[in-house]
């Protein structure tokens, strides 16, 4: 009975809103009526009177009816229905996707602070079943007051967008999307509390996200007391569901923590245990510096925009600066090949000149783009955060140089645990990390992925089914770092298949490979030695008992035999 | 000296060389004659094939260690059951090795291997080793007397063979305590079990004066032992009766007279020189219109084999052109295919016909 009653109010509230801005009255009606017969119809074939289908023809809309009915979508009403496509499709990945945005916000806010991040997760059940608190906060540089309603409550607004620049976050959708999963799963706004410093008092906020509008509604704003120099506290209440092992929450602290040395964490489980992932380097990576767009990598569309929206004055100062790699000098030679003056202004260039100008372009040879807005972990790093986190006999790093995939600069890193209380049977683990951020999704259809089944590891001494991932006691860490990194989808689980990627994940693997088979060669060396030891010892003392009893030896003169002949054979091996 | 002493003997020494090769700090070696057609040659004045000496030396090394450790264990159990006396079987040799932890044998065909090894190593047969087998040796009807002994009272116990009605006399694994007494003519050892019946019931002994062995497919090491003390102790000629292809013609003729290559160490006691072939013959195949099958593949394959291989063969113009004559014809006869004339056309026609000419047999 409860639960009926709970879904029957669900379809109230989502009925309201419809009726309220519902086009006038008979806009509503031909719609009711064409449903009405959309339903008649539906039944005709399994009906007993077919005669009554004739007598009624459907009544067509008219462009006119159909006007009335189309008006904008708003982005937060979109994702609202949509909210698979950001990682809310069930409450396990929900509480996973809200943690995982919240600790990438603060990451991404403390290292450009220059912070070293301190982040406490808790995750606390509230009354109602299957309903918990999560709450993120973070040592950062706090948010300024006025951005706060807009970051928290209102889809796609963020800084990361419009900037090339390796960061975590990219599109300003991720928690924004997890306030409105809670409040449309609970009712319950997003809180947020703020400090930017020390002197100035903390801002709690409690915000709702207006979906028709994709704008915030603020239902609380007061300044209150908070001793801390400065951060940032996210609450959100949500339907959802805690478990443990693969997928968990605890997996992507874990897994943060080994791309991310220099971040302590602490995890409030729902059951009150308390999960620390401790820092094991003192130094924040080194900030990627942010670049101007590869011409390589600029569609034509884009390019007519940025042409329409540069303030320089000529196209050779326009290519000039607002792309990287592309001197006056190179400038002017794309000019004269795309048959257009560079003294032109950008704002006239017609949309044939556009694209001999996109075609002169991409004829040219250009030097690869900048690779200093990368950030990669570093091997040394990478090494520290497998070690602190997984127990192995052999460690091995592997940071590949810059390369790039449609203009984009990008970096691979590989990092190898092998041995040590891995399970030996099992087939590896794969840990795939996009710009530091663990992906915990669709690990079949990422590149990550591919390259790993298609690298041979029985090369590297490892063994390994036709088109499966290794098996044997081996964890193997591939991070992408790029500016823009290309998720095959928003809610950023898998990484898209371009081949220049796949190939540079190979060459990464195939390094770290070739040093993993050294490890794992002299150590099969020295079992097979052990083995073959075992086996002599074996069967020497039969040999003894024989030469005994045939020749009736005292029990000394036996044991004196066993020695001689482990010597004789001990030497024969090596 | 004592035979049985004598082997004693034989095993103390084998197993110390091994040992003074340790103290000498030394890989401990033992060498085994090479057990296969390729090492044996035939002398017909010998009239077995006899070993040409090609050894193959097992040296102590890590993948060695263990049929090392087991050949001398085995050994060690030789030894003991020559000393008191006792015998065993392969089977129960088998199982007597369970008790030796790492070293046991998993499968009996390991232990019978080993046991073969030792058998060669001495240059003995497996039963002066203390070693028997579990199979049974062949069968007896005829004009025979055997003098075997009470096992309890030691008292001689003699055996009549024409005394067992429609059933035979079955010959014991170990032969060589037992006496004879005869007045037949010749022993007929007959491949087939039903043939032997067929005889046996018409009492053909007493018709033909001869000894009838049944040997029941490649004779035993027991069956080819009493026959060759049939033939050495009374003086009588032994005729081989099989099936024509390759199969009666090598695998139970050529072993009945001249021994193994497998077991090339005691063919010496286990052939009978004497024997001569019978029949069936390719050439009687065409005399008495027998009805046939085709040749098989395996068949092809072991007559070429026994033409290029078989030291026996090389040695007898007559068994190349008899093997090349079958091979022409392209086929194979049974020994029961004479029951197309009449059920007893073999015992009244075909051998007292071909016995009527007994020059004319195949060596």
């Amino acid at each position: 009975m409860a639960k009926k009653k709970t879904t029957a109010t669900k379809t109230k509230t989502k009925a309201a809103p419809k009726t309220k801005k519902a086009a006038p009255k008979t806009g509503k009606k031909t719609a009711r009526k064409s449903r009405a017969t959309v339903v008649k119809s539906a039944k005709a074939p399994a009906g007993v009177k077919p005669k009554s289908v004739k007598k009624t023809p459907a009544r067509h809309a008219t462009a006119e009816d159909m006007a009335q009915r189309q008006r904008e979508i708003s982005v937060a009403e979109f994702f609202m229905k949509n909210r698979h496509l950001l990682g809310f499709d069930n409450p396990r990945k929900a509480l996973l996707t809200t943690i995982k945005e919240g600790v990438d916000n603060s990451l991404d806010a403390c290292e450009e602070a220059g912070i070293l991040p301190d982040v406490k997760v808790s995750v606390s059940p509230c009354q109602e079943e299957n309903r918990f608190l999560v709450t993120i906060e973070d040592n950062g540089p706090g948010i300024m007051k006025a951005q706060i309603p807009k970051i928290f409550a209102k889809l796609l607004y963020g800084s990361k967008f419009h900037r090339l620049k390796m960061s975590r976050g990219q599109q300003g959708i991720g928690i924004s999307a997890a306030g409105m999963y809670g409040q449309v799963t609970t009712g319950k706004p997003i809180s947020i509390v703020s400090k930017t410093s020390r002197n100035k008092p903390a801002h709690h906020y409690r915000l709702e996200i207006d979906t028709q509008k994709n704008e915030p509604r603020i239902i609380a704003d007061q300044e209150i007391e908070w001793k801390v120099t400065s951060g940032t506290r996210v609450e959100i209440e949500l339907e959802a569901k805690y478990h443990k092992g693969r997928q968990s929450v605890e997996e992507y602290l874990e897994q943060t923590a080994i791309a991310n040395p220099h971040v302590a964490i602490e995890f409030l489980t729902p059951e009150g245990e308390t999960l620390t992932y401790n820092r094991a380097a003192k130094e924040l990576p080194v900030q990627a510096r942010e670049i101007q767009p590869h011409p390589y990598g600029v569609e034509l569309g884009v390019l007519i925009k940025m042409l329409h929206d540069t303030q320089a004055r000529t196209l050779q100062s326009f290519l000039h600066s607002d792309f990287s790699r592309i001197s006056t000098r190179v400038a002017k030679l794309i000019c004269e090949s795309a048959g257009v003056s560079e003294r032109s202004r950008p704002s006239r260039i017609a949309r044939q000149e556009a694209d001999n100008l996109f075609k002169a372009i991409n004829r040219t040879k250009l030097m690869n783009p900048p690779t200093d807005c990368l950030s990669p972990i570093g091997e040394e790093l990478i090494l520290a955060g497998l070690k602190k986190q997984i127990d192995a006999d052999f460690y091995t790093a592997v940071t590949r140089p810059p390369a790039v995939y449609r203009g984009n600069p990008f970096q691979i890193e590989v990092g190898a645990a092998y041995g040590g209380s891995l399970p030996g049977d099992k087939l590896a683990r794969v840990l795939r990390y996009a710009n530091r951020v663990p992906l915990l999704y669709q690990q079949s259809a990422c590149a990550i992925t591919k390259s790993m089944v298609t690298t041979a590891w029985r090369n590297y001494a490892l063994q390994q089914a036709n088109g499966a991932l290794p098996t044997g006691p081996l964890v193997i860490m591939v991070h992408m770092a790029s500016v823009w990194v290309p998720f095959t989808s928003e809610s950023k689980e898998a990484v898209a298949h371009y081949p220049e990627i796949i190939k540079e994940i190979k060459l990464a693997l195939q390094e770290s490979g070739r040093r993993l088979s050294l490890f794992v060669r002299r150590r099969k060396k020295a079992a097979e030695s052990q083995r073959k030891k075992a086996y002599i010892q074996q069967y020497i003392p039969h040999i003894a008992i024989a030469l005994r009893e045939m020749l009736t030896l005292s029990d000394r003169q036996e044991s004196t035999l066993v020695k001689q002949l482990t010597d004789v054979l001990e030497r024969s091996r090596s | 000296m004592n035979p049985s002493k004598k082997i004693a003997g034989q095993i103390t020494d084998t197993a110390a060389g091994v040992r003074s090769k340790i103290q000498r700090r030394n890989k401990p070696t033992l060498s085994f004659p090479l057990r296969s057609l390729t090492n044996v040659t035939y002398q017909p004045k010998k009239g077995f094939l006899q070993l040409k000496g090609k050894k193959k030396v097992r040296t102590l090394t890590v993948a060695t260690v263990k049929t090392f450790a087991q050949t001398l264990r085995m050994m060690s159990q030789a030894k003991s059951l020559v000393e008191t006396d006792e015998i065993m079987t392969k089977r129960e040799a088998y199982y007597v090795s369970k008790n030796w932890e790492d070293a046991r044998f998993d499968e009996q065909p390991e232990s019978d291997t080993v046991i073969d090894d030792i058998e060669a190593l001495f240059e003995v047969n497996r039963e002066q080793l203390g070693f028997i087998p579990e199979e049974k040796g062949g069968e007896v009807a005829g004009k025979l007397v055997v003098i075997d002994r009470d096992s309890d009272t030691n008292k001689p116990l003699r055996i009549d063979c024409t005394k067992f009605g429609s059933g035979a006399y079955s010959i014991p694994i170990s032969v060589e305590h037992l006496k004879f007494e005869t007045k037949a003519k010749f022993v007929l050892a007959i491949e087939t079990a039903g043939m032997f019946q067929r005889l046996v019931k018409h009492n053909y002994w007493r018709k033909a004066d001869c000894i009838l062995v049944s040997m029941g497919g490649v004779p035993t090491r027991a069956c080819r032992r009493f026959i060759r003390r049939l033939s050495d102790d009374l003086k009588l000629p032994v005729y081989a009766f099989v099936d024509c292809d390759p199969y009666g013609m090598f695998n139970i003729y050529r072993t009945l007279k001249v021994g193994s290559g497998n077991a090339a160490h005691i063919n010496q006691f286990f052939c009978v020189p004497n024997a001569r072939f019978l029949g069936v013959t390719p050439q009687d195949i065409v005399d008495y219109e027998l009805p046939t099958h085709p040749l098989k593949e395996i068949d092809i394959k072991r007559a070429r084999d026994a033409i290029k291989n078989d030291p026996f063969v090389q040695h007898y113009k007559s068994w190349q052109d008899a093997i090349n004559q079958l091979l022409d014809m392209g086929v194979r006869a049974e020994q029961q295919a004479f029951a197309v004339h009449d059920l007893n056309y073999v015992m009244n026609n075909y051998l007292p016909e071909k016995l009527g000419n007994a020059r004319q047999f195949l060596p």
